[in-house]
């Protein structure tokens, strides 16, 4: 397991979403505002409905209960936490877990003996 | 092999019949189905055929939808007659020469008009009223008159003499009765009908008995009437009723009546019961029904017969009440209007100041209504047709059913609860109030989605008010709030969102759901419905910069990246282009900058040029050059006003009457960047050709010789619709004014994303509602529209020349936040000399040759 620096806090926009490279792969970085707290999330941008790198450019909410994403193409909601879709469950966007340190954002990084 | 049906006649009963055939289908045994139509076209609305001389266009009639036939496997004959049937070989023959068999036969041949046999009748320039045919036809010798004249002034005959009007003709209407729409109405009616048609500058004479049609010496014609007088003109439009097209059943024996008509039985068979009549060719009761409604029941019987059913439905016979708008009168006329039923009584009120005649005849207990007279205010015609229909009992004052309701007190209006189930709502398409009822709890909680499941009040409309009635009693009775919540974060419509954050100045998203949000939702942080709705409202109220930190997240990504995404993920800019008028210099630049960039063009629909291809990298660098060069958002990316689109006008045309482009250029400069429901296009034409199709715009405006017509609600796409004429001939100042009244008042009650169409469809009241709030203020609120719309434009920024001049915000339009990396996904190739989207296995195939260049596929 190891971390990979992305940016600072501060350059992602409150409520919305940026896309980052990490390790050539594409990865959504998203900042939202719950009375709990800023919460980060990670997800691949790679929508499997628009065939397109464009995760990062949705609108992102609750929906039942669940913290979303919608994808800008055809509007599918995806959950930010685990990447399912709501409107499929057979459909499921990868997700990484996030790190804040000091207004650092950081993305974990699995082995990828398993893959 | 199935059995077969020939119908003869694609006219609308025709059509009627096959749909009611289709409808049927699966339920019962199935035809194959065979249509001769002598005319060209398929079948077309003939009742609204008067509304052919304000669009000029037959396809705006047309009744068939696109593939109907194909999509039915139905066989569809146009321009074909058929001539003889051979009842023994059970065949049909056409002027082809194709020979049909069949084993039913529906004869719809409607009838013709019938032409009374005075000398001269057969000069040239006399017409019928009848076809598309006819009307270009009158339209063509209109041009070269100055003087028309209607022979017959019963309804359609006064529908001609619009028409005629219309074509600036000088007009008269010739009829042989002593008052006009004889049938229908009686003397104190159509006095006041005749006074109303004279003051519009129609000239009627009544009692007129025409003798001859000569030579005329002032113009063309001379017609001679028995009392000696005479009248001049250059063309003549007969409507003196109509014949039945009967001459196939007489030819091959089958009953037909004294005066004509092909007698039916109520499953619509005629003396051979293989063949079947409906509409205006058939005989009923030796009664012929010149009605569009009879027709319908009589086209439904005949499908109901040929594929029985667990419900039948017969004919036996029709209440011939009716309603219409005459050159703006309205007039209507139900049962027993002339009160001939034995020891009927009549009421009559007469308004001389509002021009308001009205009449019912009760029976001699005045229990019941048998009929009624209407000319001028129309209104009450629902409630005293079901009155009529359905024996309801009648309060103990008659009369207050026709007398006006001061201060709201008087009761004369039907509470709806009070009509039984059966209760015919839409005699056009036979719905009633049970089949209303079953719509509407069966989920259709609107007036459009009630008509589109019911079909009701989508023939004549007169039962639209009743229909609506209907509605909000049964929404009621079942207790129910409809939820017209805009999503589950918000218990509030978009009209009320716009109001809180008018009324409470609440200038951000947040502030919103905190105040107002549903409390019951946790966690709430709005979603990809509400956010872009309530970003909307905001820059319709404030006008705010849409990419300020706390807007930026609301915005849908088109607006987020202010350019429309493309399905690979790239985006198109379109700039501004006011009107469509381009300087050579600009275009020059366009066409660099595309070069450059490598970006596919095409000329859109709205007279602009779209750029595709940029990836959000590049279009702060791309809309740097433009803005440079002069250029500015075009918001084609927002629901904002896009374009308004001009024909050349006067400046160049020959035709034209006013600037139409200048007009244009005017209009988008003033509503560029005006966020709304919706998008919102616009048109200036410089005179009534309409070359810049206005009237396909949720705004249209065209020339006329004193100022300018405007239209309003007209939509191209999915549903097309017609824009309606709003205002006719005012000045430019008056047309800015409703247009922004206009606008603003869409922005304010509109549903998200409901173009303006549905949005006046759907408005009760509809456009005669629109035009008071609009046009006479009735709610004196258009001072403040005027004055939110002047916030609106006095705010305009481009919000490109913004945000390029601030590298923060440039920043953010890089593909990543910690690489300078493109996206690698993104592939073109190459078609036709430009770019275009690599598809899935192209790009796996340029994937393995490791380039991220554009390849070339050969061919």
């Amino acid at each position: 397991m190891s971390y990979e620096f992305i940016c600072s806090t501060t350059n992602i926009i409150i409520n919305s979403g940026r896309a980052a490279l990490v390790e050539g792969q594409q990865v959504a970085i998203f900042r939202l505002q719950t009375p709990q707290g800023d919460k980060y999330f990670a997800l691949q941008n790679y929508c499997p409905f628009a065939k397109a790198n464009v995760i990062s450019r949705g609108i992102v909410g609750s929906l039942n209960n669940k913290l979303v994403v919608a994808s800008p193409i055809y509007k599918q909601h995806f959950c930010l936490e685990t990447g399912v879709c709501l409107e499929d469950e057979a459909v499921m966007l990868k997700t990484w877990q996030v790190l804040i340190r000091d207004n650092n954002l950081q993305v974990i990084i699995a082995d990828q003996k398993t893959a | 092999m199935k059995p077969k049906v020939v119908v003869v006649g694609n006219g609308p009963i025709g059509h009627k019949f096959l749909e009611c055939l289709l409808e049927l289908q699966g339920q019962s045994e199935s035809y194959q189905i065979i249509v001769f139509g002598e005319e060209p076209l398929a079948a077309y609305d003939r009742v609204h055929l008067t509304q052919w001389f304000e669009t000029r266009d037959a396809a705006g009639l047309n009744m068939v939808p696109v593939n109907f036939y194909a999509d039915h496997q139905i066989e569809c004959i146009s321009g074909d007659k058929v001539t003889s049937i051979d009842r023994d070989n059970k065949t049909v023959t056409s002027t082809s020469g194709r020979i049909e068999s069949y084993d039913k036969l529906v004869l719809a041949t409607g009838s013709y008009p019938f032409v009374p046999p005075i000398p001269g009748h057969d000069r040239k320039n006399t017409f019928v009223y009848r076809t598309i045919e006819d009307l270009e036809a009158i339209t063509t010798a209109a041009a070269d008159a100055k003087v028309g004249v209607v022979v017959g002034g019963g309804l359609l005959g006064l529908e001609a003499a619009k028409a005629l009007h219309d074509l600036n003709l000088t007009t008269h209407v010739v009829e042989f009765a002593p008052r006009l729409m004889a049938v229908q109405i009686d003397d104190g009616g159509g006095n006041l009908l005749r006074e109303k048609i004279e003051a519009l500058g129609v000239s009627v004479h009544t009692g007129k008995n025409t003798q001859d049609i000569g030579n005329g010496e002032s113009r063309a014609h001379k017609m001679c009437f028995a009392d000696e007088t005479e009248l001049e003109t250059d063309l003549i439009v007969f409507s003196a009723g109509i014949r039945p097209r009967d001459e196939l059943a007489r030819a091959c024996d089958l009953r037909v009546g004294e005066k004509g008509g092909i007698v039916i039985n109520n499953n619509c068979q005629t003396s051979d019961h293989d063949i079947y009549a409906i509409g205006e060719v058939a005989l009923w009761g030796g009664r012929i029904y010149g009605l569009i409604a009879p027709g319908n029941t009589m086209a439904r019987a005949a499908a109901h017969d040929l594929m029985p059913t667990d419900t039948k439905s017969e004919f036996d016979g029709a209440d011939m009440s009716t309603k219409l708008k005459l050159m703006g009168v309205d007039v209507a006329s139900v049962g027993d209007a002339h009160a001939d039923t034995e020891g009927a009584l009549s009421y009559t009120y007469v308004n001389e100041v509002e021009q308001v005649y009205k009449k019912i005849v009760v029976s001699h207990d005045k229990k019941h209504l048998l009929g009624a007279v209407l000319v001028g205010d129309a209104e009450d015609y629902g409630t005293l047709l079901q009155f009529s229909l359905n024996k309801i009992a009648l309060p103990e004052n008659p009369e207050i059913l026709i007398l006006p309701a001061f201060d709201g007190t008087a009761g004369g209006g039907l509470g709806v609860d009070m009509l039984p189930d059966a209760a015919q709502i839409c005699s056009c398409n036979n719905v009633n109030k049970a089949n209303l009822v079953e719509a509407v709890q069966g989920g259709c909680w609107t007036l459009g989605q009630l008509k589109s499941e019911t079909n009701a009040a989508t023939g004549c409309g007169g039962c639209t008010a009743l229909v609506t009635k209907v509605l909000n009693a049964e929404l009621e009775n079942l207790g129910m709030e409809v939820n017209t919540d805009i999503c589950e974060h918000f218990s509030y419509t978009r009209q009320d969102l716009y109001s809180l954050i008018r009324v409470n100045k609440i200038q951000s998203f947040d502030e919103l759901i905190t105040k107002y949000g549903n409390q019951e939702v946790i966690p709430n942080l709005g979603c990809d419905i509400c956010k872009p709705t309530v970003a909307s409202i905001l820059a319709s109220t404030w006008n705010d910069y849409i990419l300020e930190d706390k807007h930026r997240g609301l915005q849908d990504s088109n607006d987020h990246y202010l350019a429309n995404i493309q399905k690979n993920g790239t985006y198109s800019i379109v700039p501004r282009i006011p009107g469509g008028e381009i300087t050579p210099d600009k275009l020059i630049v366009l066409g660099e900058v595309a070069k450059r960039y490598d970006l596919y063009t095409k000329i859109t629909g709205g007279q602009r040029i779209d750029l595709f291809g940029a990836r959000s990298e590049q279009l702060p660098v791309i809309w740097k050059e433009l803005i440079d060069a002069g250029f500015e958002s075009g918001h084609a990316y927002g629901k904002a006003l896009r374009t308004v689109k001009s024909c050349v006008g006067s400046t160049w045309c020959r035709f034209g009457v006013q600037d139409s482009v200048g007009e244009a250029i005017h209009i988008e400069q003033r509503y560029r960047g005006l966020r709304s429901p919706h998008k919102l296009k616009m048109a200036v034409s410089g005179c009534a050709r309409e070359c810049a199709e206005a009237q396909s715009k949720d705004v249209g405006v065209i020339a006329v010789e004193n100022g300018w017509n405007l239209y309003v609600g007209g939509n191209g796409g999915m549903k097309p619709r017609h824009a309606d004429l709003f205002a006719s001939e005012i000045n430019t100042e008056t047309l800015i004014k409703y247009i922004d009244r206009f606008l603003m008042f869409y922005v304010r009650t509109a549903d998200r994303l409901q173009r303006t169409s549905v949005w006046i469809d759907n408005m009760e009241g509809g456009l005669d509602y629109l035009k008071q709030i609009v046009i006479e203020d009735k709610l004196g609120i258009c001072n403040e529209l005027e004055k939110e719309m002047a916030h609106v434009i006095n705010t305009y920024q481009c919000e490109w020349k913004t945000t390029v001049e601030d590298p923060e915000k440039v920043k953010r339009f890089s593909h990543f936040v910690n690489s300078n990396d493109i996206d690698r996904n993104v592939v073109f190739v190459k078609e036709r000399g430009q770019i275009r989207p690599a598809t899935e296995d192209e790009r796996a195939q340029c994937q393995e040759q490791q380039s991220n260049k554009v390849i070339a596929i050969a061919g």
